[in-house]
């Protein structure tokens, strides 16, 4: 029985761009580029070597939801080697938060069908983290959570979290949700035959009818969070900077002791 | 007076600061009920009744440690359901963000994580979040359920404020279905001796420049100086230098200490996300163009392994 993989992905604005706010404010999507969040290739990465691990008796779906630019994201994962997409994607989905998202996602999983689902630790952008623990609540299935290492054989997910204070070694029986860090493997480049390749891939478009999700359920409406403000940072006001000509230790000293922290 | 769930961070019942922080800004929006799970609440509840809690609900049980998360919010659920409280505050650490994150998810409630401020607001409490690599402020309100917030350390200083502190057993049922993730093994990490690189007051991190692990003692003998934590940036850590939990930036810790200061680390937006918001920042680099210069309050355009040891120098002699 081959082994059903799910990897959730998200679009994200550059983060070495100019990011902004939009009126309404949420995340300004026309001001800057998106891409596939780099958190979430270390996903598809870990799916691809599961795999490979499980020679190839496996297929790996990779999943979106986003507006219609984030088919992006679901292609690059595909040229990596991901075998087919599912975009959710709905006009009332805009400004949906992180509970929102995570209840689209596991609607959408448990359609797909899925033994394992493996997210990114965060994005890039949110940067919140707390979207594999929502999903794994809401399917009501374990965790497997910030690992660095992951390995699956005979329906048993073992991973190594690297906690605070502390490494631990976790195991759970699929079905199961899992993330990884960056430090879990570098992410391959897709090759051109994988680009190629991509191209030819299923992407299955689904929206919130397809999901049973009523529109209020989600979006800036049904959002159980709101934004009341946003303002950019000031910029900080230019710092004393000098050169080193071998009294630079001496005068940083000077400054830190002015400061009070000598 | 409506009360507040503070989730308790410790080890063993040592509190961690992160938690003080928490109980200080719990008692700008009502009373603090401080949930411990695990051993040690005694001990703790002298800390907790120090710095505000009027109540301290603890409940101790072999599956917060043989599985990961889920058993835990089976814990504050029912101290939820016990209290009815006005909000539900968590440290922003991993685990502090998936157990509110659960819990949020059962009790119907938004969440909103990585607060570095908090204020009682007419519709419930605002919290303020620094985010896109702390280059805007946005101020959010959970606005269906019980606020699930995460705070980030070093967000307050801890107030003394004595309360009763009376400790009560929670009554906690761990249901099967958290019992999904063993915890095979679990290896402490070893203590350098140093600071939690989150909760420290200053934090020095070496960077590219610093050139190979073999230099990071040059790093470790300044941050040792000022009793700092010591950082590294992703360029260190992906080098092998310096272990990935001392990583700062958007993929490793945030960190907010009063002072940080950064040796051989370029400023590449990565690393700013995770440092931006500390209060003075300092660099040492002999790029003159190196962004993290646009940064800081203070910055030496020089030879990290001239200027380091001499400041180290300094520090000590100043310290005497």
């Amino acid at each position: 029985m081959s082994l059903r993989i799910v990897v959730c992905v998200k679009y994200v604005p550059d983060a070495t761009g100019d990011r902004h706010f939009a009126e309404d404010l949420t995340v300004d999507r026309d001001d800057v580029d998106g891409l596939l969040s780099e958190l979430d290739e270390y996903a598809v990465e870990q799916a691809l070597q599961i795999k490979e691990a499980a020679d190839g008796d496996a297929e790996i779906t990779v999943l979106t939801v986003g507006p219609e630019d984030a088919n992006d994201a679901l292609r690059k994962a595909l040229s990596m080697g991901a075998d087919k997409g599912v975009h959710v994607e709905d006009d009332d989905l805009h400004g949906t938060d992180a509970l929102g998202t995570s209840l689209v996602l596991a609607k959408a999983v448990e359609k797909t069908g899925y033994d394992l689902v493996v997210c990114g630790m965060a994005s890039t952008d949110g940067t919140m983290g707390v979207l594999p623990a929502l999903l794994a609540e809401r399917l009501g299935v374990p965790q497997v959570t910030q690992l660095s290492e992951v390995s699956v054989d005979g329906g048993v997910v073992k991973g190594r979290r690297d906690g605070d204070t502390a490494t631990e070694h976790l195991e759970a029986s699929l079905p199961a949700v899992v993330s990884v860090t960056d430090q879990s493997g570098e992410a391959r480049y897709p090759s051109f035959k994988g680009i190629m390749a991509a191209k030819k891939k299923p992407v299955e478009s689904l929206d919130l009818d397809d999901l049973d999700i009523e529109a209020d359920e989600v979006g800036l409406e049904g959002a159980w969070t709101k934004v009341e403000e946003a303002a950019e940072r000031p910029a900080r006001t230019a710092g004393t900077i000098v050169k080193d000509e071998g009294e630079g230790g001496k005068q940083l000293a000077e400054f830190l002791a002015g400061q009070k922290f000598i | 007076m409506a009360e507040v769930l503070v989730y308790v961070d410790h080890v063993d019942g040592a509190v961690r600061k992160p938690t003080l922080e928490l109980l200080t800004l719990a008692r700008r929006i009502g009373e603090p009920v401080a949930v411990h799970l695990g051993p040690g609440a005694d001990t703790a509840a002298a800390t907790l009744a120090e710095h505000g809690a009027v109540k301290v609900l603890t409940a101790d049980a072999p599956e917060f440690a043989d599985y990961l998360v889920a058993p835990k919010v089976d814990a504050l659920q029912a101290a939820y359901e016990a209290v009815s409280p006005a909000a539900v505050l968590l440290p922003s650490s991993t685990e502090g963000k998936e157990i509110g994150a659960r819990l949020a998810v059962r009790i119907g409630s938004g969440i909103i994580t990585d607060a570095v401020d908090l204020e009682a607001g007419d519709e419930g409490p605002v919290a303020t979040q620094s985010v896109f690599a702390a280059s805007y402020t946005t101020k959010s309100r959970i606005t269906k359920g019980t606020p699930v917030i995460t705070v980030k350390p070093n967000s307050a200083a801890p107030e003394a404020a004595p309360a009763a502190g009376t400790v009560e057993q929670l009554t906690v049922t761990v249901a099967d279905a958290s019992k999904g993730t063993k915890v095979v093994s679990r290896t402490p990490r070893e203590s350098t001796g140093r600071p939690d690189l989150t909760e420290a007051a200053i934090v020095v991190s070496g960077g590219r420049g610093v050139n190979g692990a073999e230099n990071f003692p040059v790093i470790e003998a300044l941050a040792d100086s000022l009793g700092a934590a010591v950082g590294a940036s992703r360029a260190a850590v992906d080098a092998g230098w310096y272990p990935h939990t001392n990583q700062v930036g958007q993929t490793g810790k945030s960190v907010s200490p009063q002072l940080y200061i950064a040796a051989g680390i370029s400023g590449a937006i990565q690393h700013r996300a995770g440092m931006q918001t500390s209060k003075t920042i300092v660099a040492i680099n002999k790029d003159a163009e190196a962004p993290i210069f646009d940064l800081v309050d203070y910055g030496v355009v020089g030879d990290l392994f001239e200027v380091v040891p001499a400041l180290t120098d300094e520090v000590k002699a100043r310290k005497g």
